[in-house]
């Protein structure tokens, strides 16, 4: 995937600003261009709109000011529908009464496709986090883990070319949030689609990314740019290694200074 | 990594537990003897208390006609009841689909609860024929809880599953039907459950209300004639049957409830440690 195909832009944001009915400014001014087959990273503390640009991404609400054009979408560059993105939440956000395999099937069910299709489409994803063995599971049945990943297999289903991550990993343990991480990396890589990974976290995004972008708060803007030029596949060495290192440095000074500078 | 944790007891199982079963059982059993006891002590007649013996001897001899009065009563409750469930779900999910329509109609779904169904009853039987009447009152008294309870289910629906929902394009039939109802089914369990005590409630009041009228054949009806009558032990047999009718219904509900829930729902699951 990188870097060769990450050239072409997918989705950018020009000039986009998001008010709220309460009068919070969530984000001003926003310009941002996903390219294709990349893992972006928004960096930034909470509260700094990283959350509300995913959702409008995801076409859930509309930009107050300014503009999202996907490349390549029909419909004069307006995203068409579910099929186009992945959602994961930073809560499982499972349905609690349907199994594990009905929770994955979900999307597919809902944009109408065929029974067939869906159950083999599921099971496919359900295998990809290696959770083929619990499918007829109900949630409340699982570890928070395995929950997250029933929720990246829904969110993959459809085999959208954008998947959209709010936190995803926040309530996990540390443990369960690096062999998530390793997992992540592995199907990315496998599937070859496009991430919007959205964290607080610096070392889980200089550990994920291909590209970080750091955010101000209130509102929230675009501060820094930093492209992680180490080589997938990472793996624990990396985790532990000089260059990993100097680049948490870096992303941690860059949001010091985000935070600092973004006041009014 | 999480596929080695130990998979918690999905459905447990109804352990019995013996004091629960035996010690309700030993009370019941204590207060027939005392009751018996103070009856043949104290002489006392009949027609002001009488002793537990007769109560079951009259129970049984009059068991036909009393069967008969509780089948009357039986088929009101569960006739209020199903309308109540169809009424109360039915006008939760118009209130939840359009805010014109909740507003419209909520007070007036309040003003029926609170009003005391024994005022009602009265009316009703003027203006209606005398079962329909009394099957009002059932439903009047039933349908607001689930009607409440419903309504509460269905605003209560995880957000980020409606914004999933939502990126998906479902559309509102969708929704409804997929993740609203679901979603609100213990709530409307839970409804259902005090319904059920209720509707008998109000079958009971109507009951009464129109036996003073003179017609009728339910167990309430053939309580109050027989308070005419200073037929006492047929009183207490028969609210006898009504007790044990009430809690048939509730253990049928719960059954239900639990039939239902038991896969999924924290309430119905039993704790593991």
């Amino acid at each position: 995937m990188p870097p060769a195909a990450a050239s072409t832009p997918l989705v950018t944001l020009a000039g986009v600003a998001k008010h709220f009915a309460n009068g919070t400014l969530a984000l001003d001014r926003f310009d941002l261009t996903i390219r294709n087959g990349e893992f972006l990273s928004l960096l930034g503390p909470s509260g700094c709109g990283k959350s509300t640009a995913l959702r409008l991404i995801a076409g859930l609400g509309e930009p107050t000011r300014g503009g999202i054009a996907w490349s390549g979408a029909k419909g004069g560059g307006r995203r068409r529908n579910g099929l186009d993105v992945g959602f994961v939440f930073q809560e499982p956000t499972l349905m609690p009464w349907a199994s594990v395999f009905r929770n994955v099937m979900l999307p597919l069910e809902l944009e109408g496709a065929a029974h067939a299709v869906a159950t083999e489409r599921a099971a496919q994803a359900l295998e990809r986090v290696g959770l083929t063995s619990f499918r007829d599971a109900y949630p409340r049945e699982l570890s928070g883990g395995m929950k997250m990943r029933v929720s990246i297999a829904r969110a993959l289903v459809t085999d959208p070319p954008l998947l959209l991550m709010d936190e995803p990993f926040a309530a996990l343990d540390e443990i369960t949030r690096f062999k998530l991480n390793n997992d992540l990396l592995e199907l990315w890589r496998a599937v070859g689609h496009t991430v919007i990974f959205v964290t607080h976290s610096v070392f889980e995004s200089v550990y994920l990314s291909s590209r970080i972008v750091v955010m101000t708060p209130r509102p929230g803007r675009v501060f820094a740019e930093l492209a992680i030029d180490a080589p997938y596949p990472r793996d624990e060495s990396f985790r532990t290694s000089a260059e990993y290192a100097g680049y948490c440095r870096i992303a941690s000074q860059a949001l010091s200074s985000a935070m600092a500078g973004g006041g009014p | 990594m999480s596929g080695t944790d130990p998979l918690p007891a999905a459905a447990g199982g109804i352990a019995i537990e013996w004091p629960r079963i035996v010690l309700p059982i030993a009370t019941l059993a204590l207060g027939i003897l005392a009751w018996d006891l103070v009856v043949r002590l104290k002489e006392i007649p009949p027609f002001i208390l009488p002793g537990p013996g007769l109560v079951a001897a009259t129970l049984a001899n009059d068991w036909t006609l009393l069967w008969d009065s509780l089948l009357v009563t039986l088929a009101t409750t569960l006739q209020g009841l199903a309308l109540a469930l169809a009424g109360g779900i039915g006008l939760a999910i118009l209130f939840n689909q359009s805010r014109l329509i909740e507003h419209s109609l909520y007070p007036y779904a309040v003003i029926l609860q609170v009003t005391p169904v024994v005022a009602v009853a009265p009316l009703l039987l003027i203006y209606l024929p005398q079962q329909a009447a009394v099957l009002a009152c059932a439903w009047i008294v039933a349908f607001f809880p689930i009607l409440a309870n419903t309504t509460l289910g269905l605003n209560s629906v995880d957000r980020n599953l409606v914004d999933l929902f939502e990126i998906y394009g479902a559309s509102r039939l969708k929704v409804l039907l997929r993740l609203k109802l679901p979603a609100a089914l213990p709530y409307m369990l839970g409804g259902l459950k005090i319904a059920g005590g209720l509707s008998l409630i109000g079958a009971v009041v109507a009951e009464i209300a129109a036996g003073s009228a003179g017609a009728g054949s339910g167990l309430a009806y053939r309580i109050a004639e027989s308070g005419y009558r200073l037929n006492i032990p047929r009183m207490f047999a028969a609210l006898i049957l009504l007790s044990i009718t009430g809690i048939v219904i509730f253990f049928a509900l719960s059954l239900l409830s639990w039939l239902l829930l038991r896969r999924w729902h924290e309430s119905a699951i039993a704790a593991d440690r």
